[in-house]
């Protein structure tokens, strides 16, 4: 159960890694959303299942009801970030912003 | 497996700093509310590795549902806002024209 564990969490980080690379280095708006909204959710979801099986050791009711409810937690998450990442491509979109193409990456490098 | 978690939390802050680069620095406003919004997601995370370092899960739990649904509006309130606001013209077309002259 440790050892599935510590592999859980050692793969939401390396999502979390991921994420927060993507993020700094894509070139626009738009495609800073991608890594934004889809790795976040994925490393929370590999991280809180590490922690979740770390915190049922031996199967109390206390111990279990902790556990589902960092699985709430994680339901809520991949409810809520979609939405989120939605309602600000909207925003974008109305605002009138301009994807990023290459030609004009190629003008101002 | 103290130790290991200990670690997982200092790395997550690490990330979470990599995060606020964007929040700072981000062209746009909206892509500061991505900075932001990483920022709460990671937080989220970090709130329950804090709990099992103090022993004290079962309680951090609820803060972090309480911090999860808080990122969750406050990003919903802010992109709602910048919907009508002139502002977001404004400084894009400030980064352009900084470019124009560069």
């Amino acid at each position: 159960m440790n050892f599935l564990a510590v592999v859980f969490v050692l793969l939401g980080l390396v999502f979390f890694t991921g994420g927060a690379v993507g993020i700094l280095r894509m070139p626009d708006f738009y495609s800073r959303l991608h890594p934004a909204g889809k790795l976040d959710t994925m490393g929370l979801l590999m991280s809180m299942l590490g922690v979740a099986l770390y915190t049922i050791q031996d199967f109390s009711l206390g111990e279990v009801l902790t556990g589902l409810k960092i699985m709430f937690i994680v339901v809520f998450v991949f409810i809520t970030s979609p939405t989120a990442t939605h309602a600000i491509v909207d925003a974008g979109v109305r605002a009138g912003l301009e994807p990023w193409t290459q030609d004009k990456g190629r003008k101002e490098p | 497996m103290h130790h290991f978690f200990l670690f997982a939390a200092i790395f997550m802050a690490l990330l979470i700093i990599f995060s606020l680069y964007r929040a700072v620095i981000g062209p746009t406003v909206l892509d500061r509310l991505i900075g932001v919004n990483a920022i709460g997601s990671k937080t989220t995370a970090l709130l329950i590795l804090m709990g099992l370092l103090y022993h004290k899960v079962e309680m951090f739990v609820d803060i972090a549902l309480a911090y999860a649904m808080l990122n969750f509006i406050a990003v919903i309130a802010a992109s709602r806002y910048f919907q009508k606001r002139k502002g977001l013209f404004d400084e894009i077309e400030g980064t352009q024209k900084e470019g124009d002259v560069s």
